[in-house]
């Protein structure tokens, strides 16, 4: 859908910094920048970024022709809880779904914690009587005089939104449409979410806390959407805008103002996505992104240019990084592990005497010791300096001071006098605990998702990825990386190249093997027209793919298995090649199958999208030549742990085919790549640092 | 992979340590996703674990239920004794699910793996799983011996160099109800073994280890010296405790005797009541084990299970009382007593930290197995088994209340009623909190729930009960009363229906379980004015719940 007079802009508002790129035609960068973000009116920050990107590039924004935008807000709304005062109307007896929860605890050995807070408390969890069965029959009726009870309880709790639950709505929705019909015309003031149309799954818990999410940021995204559109177009903008959400896809204004639950966590989508382009282009079918920031890393599987999706996400975390201790929110999302490790995680040592870093991070504020910014606590940062690795004159394009004293003397006070070690000791000992947890979690990740690191390529971006991503690949066994250009702006970049889309999971319980197919078929077809409508509003008429699946699992065991489906009704003849297609994948991640256990399917999902663009292939590049680099600074070898001289390359001076043997520190104004003494690193056609292992380092 | 010299600084050893938690998480992971019974999926029911070649265990993974802890060290160190080294080849993988030997009932399956290097034998990883059903009467209390309750398999060879015992395994699914999920869960437990080992051997490479002789003095000392420092901060001395349970036949009294000592922790279980004549009995593995997993909950809870933090902490009991059950009396519930030695042994260590240690809590799991009633099937009616969990209310902490109908000391997930609804022909009317059933007091006992449940399709089924708590409440701490006690009745039904045994749910029955509360802490007069009164609003406590406040606000 892009032609060459294309003008592409993109907008990622994040908690620090909002990103912002210019492109023409398919993938030329124009410009980038990054700004402040401006919490008090976001539009500000971007309206600025906006500005400057014009002003480099010498157009105007009348002249774009596709605007693309992610923001943090919605996150930020529910970690702050900044939202609308919400109630919650469930069937009567299930008052208590939201505190009852899954019944545990998320930390086994913590007699201490607390329970995430699901935002609605008890005095405003109602209930209305109504009954659906599991098939979706009527137990009990709802009652007019139910329906009144009700209102007087909401009007009485003061409420400014309603997040409406009901028993197995996923399987009859009437009961929550006709309340929602009702409550619109008695109470036109609140906004109503109805679970069925939120998160049609079973599961009562997950579906409840997902529609009271939405509930909880509908009134301020959909205000927040409107100002910003309203803004954009005043100055000129004449192009719909598009949302980034978390799926990876992009949607229009109103259908994010109606789920804006799907906008959480778009921001690390696009990096997700920008990854999965660099997949395709380079030819790369199982790829590991590793984008490490300030505070955490987020790593990504991606096979065949598709990033791994999921379709549940947890929000707002208890205790940040434990599993479990947050809102579950079930949306279709690029899926990522998060953990807290990154160039702010601070480094200390416990009461056994072990080093530990993270979770907790300096921030920006008070920041790495070395920033003389009121930080007192080694970080990572502080190590890397350390190390040599952040070459003080040419860090953040010589906007912050950088003090290495600083930086050693806090490592001493609080690690080496400890474990009795030097600064360089203690510093590569930081580096090597904090390397070790993040390819920790990848390993973590790919045994979960039944995958295997070992033969994956990482593209590494974020201000610390290029930096980390030797000594990570090192030891998660990954012998290959990629570094996009602008590594720095990388979500920004990813939300050129995501596709119009929509997504629905529906719940709807069969065995497959006695299968109701014109039940599911009708399923199907709803479910197609609904994906279809929302994403005809943004791409218009262009082509739009349709993408079934099924998830399927062995009666009786956890784990489901994503089948693709044939675009068309099933019919009795499809049954063999599923059962088929199951077995193979489950023999793939689990060794062999199961003869003669059954196969059962609770949840059914359609995904409507405009197809990718083609993506040209990275040319060959001549001859790899070896350069012998004109600069070199002393580090701390991350194999041995000996002194070396490391080549000093500028980025930018890297022509296609320019090979450097480590180690090496490759500079950019955003970040510093590290190739380490058993890395290679070479730039290809368009421009993408490869870094491969070499194995020799430890003979140097 | 690069062999890089042997590192054995402080951070390298760190890092190595830091990695075999990892593996044997990553093992934990590869077993919970491939298993087929519904505990291990929901409540993570497995462990793993990576022992040197002495037999003392170095790692293992924190799971969903804390029966593995100590069970699987104590094992290993069997099996390894009772194998020698010097016959076992590469591939070779020894089982046992005795319950003596393994953990606690006939269910749970222990593997055990060499880890070769060369010819040598470095080390060993073990996983134990739940199996689904090995026949005998099945998941429920009432073989009257452990021949009742199904298969026993003593130690012996499950894999040779790579090729399975087949006979074994004809014997093990000729012996089940279950027996293709059997099968799959004995495959899934042999591939965790096998991807155990590997990976162990992989990183030993990788960081150029012969052996995990310095890694693994390293572990076992620094955890054993931080593990005896907290001790430390424990006063010294002899402090006993009792509890009274509903029991089976009988009702039962627990006693403990927890010394604490310079050098460690003793607990000892003499005085406790002799065992039933039912399943319910506690092998002293089962009952060590979560009488451990109480005291390191409140005593150095962030150093990691292995030989040296495990070794301060021993357990006795006399032969022959419910928690020291000898063979061949029935074990298959074990966990319903196991899940309340944490109460038992708290109710000692409070004595010596009156301001760490919470108050007593539900405990035991509303476990519910049930299926169609055996003429359904005849009649060709729809056939089901489900195990829906629910729990009730833990204890109040020292400074905060008990969590509602949340499971501990076991990490139960709670079923979701749809989905059980989904798979089975039953209707759930009901699941909410119980308003005053927190035991008050400064801080007040979580609530149990209340779950009213009906046929859905008029066919009767059966429900298999083994819970606790319906005569004896959970007790408060420091003036903190009581939680309320669990019921389970039907609707229209005169008496209330025992704790233990079958039960049979008609066609026109409505069946109501009640969870108990946890107890309160602290003296109910001085809670927070403010905190009753969000209790009242929120009808947690009732207008007449509150005077045991003494009057409300």
């Amino acid at each position: 859908m892009t032609a060459s007079n294309a003008l592409r802009l993109a907008i990622d508002i994040g908690g620090t910094f909002t990103d912002t790129v210019l492109v023409a035609g398919e993938d030329t960068i124009l410009a980038s920048t990054k700004t402040l973000t401006t919490h008090q009116s976001p539009a500000d920050g971007a309206m600025e970024g906006a500005a400057r990107v014009m002003a480099q590039a010498g157009r105007s924004l009348s002249e774009v022709t596709g605007f693309i935008h992610g923001t943090t807000l919605a996150t930020n709304a529910l970690i702050e809880r900044r939202g609308a005062r919400v109630a919650t109307v469930t069937t009567e007896g299930f008052r208590d779904i939201l505190e009852i929860a899954y019944e545990r605890r998320y930390s086994q050995y913590d007699i201490n914690l607390e329970k995430p807070d699901l935002l609605v408390p008890r005095e405003r969890s109602l209930t209305i009587r109504e009954r659906m069965s599991a098939e979706g029959s009527v137990l009990i009726a709802m009652e007019d005089s139910a329906v009144e009870a009700l209102i007087a309880e909401l009007d009485a709790s003061g409420a400014e939104a309603v997040a409406v639950c009901l028993m197995h709505a996923y399987a009859n929705p009437e009961h929550e449409r006709r309340l929602r019909e009702i409550l619109a015309a008695r109470r036109p003031g609140l906004t109503v979410s109805i679970s069925s149309e939120i998160s049609p799954e079973a599961r009562e818990f997950d579906r409840l806390c997902t529609t009271v999410a939405n509930a909880y940021i509908q009134p301020l995204m959909e205000t927040y959407l409107a100002q910003f559109a309203e803004r954009f177009s005043a100055e000129g903008v004449t192009c719909p805008i598009l949302m980034m959400t978390a799926g990876g896809g992009m949607c229009t204004i109103q259908t994010a103002a109606r789920f804006p639950i799907r906008l959480v966590e778009s921001g690390p989508a696009g990096g997700a996505i920008l990854a999965a382009r660099i997949a395709a282009q380079a030819g790369l079918d199982q790829v590991l992104s590793f984008d490490v920031g300030g505070t955490t890393a987020k790593l990504c599987l991606i096979d065949n240019a598709r990033p791994q999706t999921s379709r549940q996400f947890e929000i707002a975390r208890a205790a940040r990084f434990i599993k479990g201790s947050g809102m579950p929110v079930r949306i279709p999302v690029i899926e990522m592990i998060e953990i807290g490790a990154g160039g702010g995680s601070i480094a200390g040592v416990d009461r056994l005497g072990r080093l530990t870093v993270g979770p907790k991070s300096a921030g920006s504020e008070p920041g790495p010791v070395a920033f003389g910014r009121g930080g007192t606590e080694p970080t990572v940062t502080d190590s890397d300096i350390t190390l040599g690795y952040i070459v003080p004159e040419t860090f953040a394009e010589g906007h912050i001071r950088i003090d290495p004293e600083a930086s050693k003397e806090a490592l001493s006070r609080v690690i080496g006098s400890r474990l009795d070690l030097d600064d360089t000791g203690a510093a590569d000992g930081v580096s090597r605990i904090v390397d070790e947890s993040m390819a920790s979690a990848a390993r973590m990740h790919a045994v979960e998702s039944g995958k295997d690191l070992g033969a994956r390529t990482m593209i590494a971006f974020g201000g610390n990825g290029p930096l980390h991503a030797t000594r990570v690949a090192r030891s998660a066994g990954v012998a290959r990386i990629v570094m996009p250009p602008n590594p720095g702006v990388g979500s920004a970049v990813g939300f050129l190249f995501a596709p119009v889309s929509f997504e629905i999971v529906r719940s709807r319980y069969a065995l497959l093997e006695d299968m109701d197919l014109d039940g599911v078929n009708t399923l199907f077809a709803q479910m197609i027209d609904e994906a279809r409508s929302v994403v005809a509003q943004g791409a218009g008429e262009a082509e739009a793919l349709v993408q079934r699946t099924a998830f399927m699992r062995y009666s009786g065991q956890g784990h489901e298995i994503e089948i693709a489906l044939p675009d068309r009704d099933l019919t009795a003849q499809d049954l063999g090649p599923l059962t088929a297609a199951f077995e193979a994948e489950y023999a793939k991640q689990f060794s062999r199958p199961v003869p003669g256990m059954k196969i059962e399917i609770l949840n059914w999902a359609v995904r409507v999208a405009t197809p990718d663009a083609e993506v040209p292939p990275v040319p060959d590049v001549p001859e790899l030549r070896t350069i012998a680099p004109a600069a070199h600074r002393p580090i701390i070898c991350d194999v041995d742990g000996r002194e070396k001289q490391a080549a000093f390359v500028p980025r930018a001076s890297l022509k296609p085919g320019d090979r450097i043997i480590g180690p090496a520190l490759i500079t950019e104004p955003q970040t510093t790549t590290l190739v380490s003494a058993d890395f290679s690193a070479h730039a290809d056609a368009i421009g993408n640092l490869v870094l491969i292992r070499d194995q020799k380092g430890d003979k140097q | 992979m690069t062999a890089l010299s042997q590192d054995l600084s402080p951070a390298g050893l760190q890092v190595m340590w830091n990695r075999l938690l990892a593996v044997v998480e990553e093992q934990g992971q590869t077993l919970i996703r491939a298993a087929f019974s519904p505990i291990v999926r929901e409540c993570g029911d497995i462990s793993a674990g990576i022992f040197d070649a002495q037999g003392q265990m170095l790692a293992q993974a924190v799971t969903g239920t804390p029966g593995h802890i100590n069970t699987m060290a104590e094992a290993v160190m069997h099996l390894r004794d009772r194998f020698p080294a010097e016959t076992m080849k590469p591939g070779d993988i020894y089982m046992t699910n005795d319950p003596w030997l393994a953990s606690g009932h006939l269910n749970d399956f222990l593997l055990m793996m060499p880890v070769f290097k060369g010819d040598r034998v470095v080390g060993f990883t073990s996983c134990t799983s739940h199996l689904v059903d090995l026949g005998g009467l099945g998941m429920g209390p009432e073989g009257s011996d452990i021949y009742d309750e199904g298969l026993l398999i003593p130690p012996c060879k499950l894999v040779a160099e790579g090729e399975p015992n087949t006979l074994l395994l004809d014997i093990v699914r000729a012996n089940s109800r279950e027996p293709v999920a059997n099968e799959g869960d004995i495959y899934a437990l042999i591939a965790c073994c096998e991807a155990g080992a590997a990976r162990l051997a992989g990183m030993m490479e990788e960081f150029g280890l012969s052996d995990l002789d310095a890694l693994g003095a390293y572990i076992i000392e620094t955890s054993r010296r931080g593990t005896v420092q907290a001790i430390a901060e424990v006063p010294e001395g002899v402090y006993r405790n009792v509890l009274r349970m509903d029991g089976y036949e009988s009702e039962l009294e627990l006693h403990a005797t927890l010394t604490v000592s310079q050098g460690g922790m003793h607990v000892d279980f003499t005085g406790t009541s002799g065992c039933s004549s039912k399943g319910i009995n506690v092998p002293l593995n089962y009952a060590t084990a979560y009488t451990v997993f109480a005291l390191r909950c409140i005593v150095g809870p962030d150093i990691p299970n292995n030989a040296g933090s495990l070794a301060p902490f021993t357990v006795d009991g006399p032969k022959g009382c419910i928690l020291n059950a000898q063979r061949p009396v029935p074990v298959a519930m074990r966990h319903t007593l196991g899940q309340v030695t944490p109460d038992l042994v708290l109710g000692c260590l409070h004595q010596a930290l009156p301001d760490r240690v919470p108050a007593e809590g539900a405990s035991c799991m509303f476990d519910l197995p049930m299926r169609h009633a055996p003429e359904v099937a005849r009649d060709g009616g729809r056939e089901f088994a489900i195990e829906p969990v629910h729990n009730g209310g833990t204890g109040a902490r020292p400074h905060a209340d008990g969590l509602s109908a949340t499971a501990y000391p076991s990490g139960v997930y709670g079923s979701q009623v749809e989905i059980t609804e989904a798979v089975a022909p039953v209707i759930i009317w009901r699941r909410e909190l119980r308003p005053d059933s927190g035991g008050a007091g400064k801080y007040r006992g979580g609530l149990g729930q209340r779950i009213e449940m009906t046929s859905a399709n008029g066919a009767p089924f059966i429900v298999f009960l083994s819970v606790e708590r319906l005569k004896f409440p959970a007790l408060g701490r420091m003036g903190g009363l009581p939680g309320a006690l669990g019921r389970i009745r039907f609707r229209d039904g005169v008496r209330d229906i025992p704790g233990k045994g079958e039960l049979r749910v008609g066609a026109g029955d409505c069946l109501v379980f009640e969870t108990p509360g946890g107890g309160g802490f602290g003296d109910p007069l001085e809670r927070d004015s403010e905190a009753l009164a969000l209790d009242l609003r929120r009808g947690l406590v009732t207008e007449e719940g509150a005077r045991a406040y003494g009057g409300g606000r």
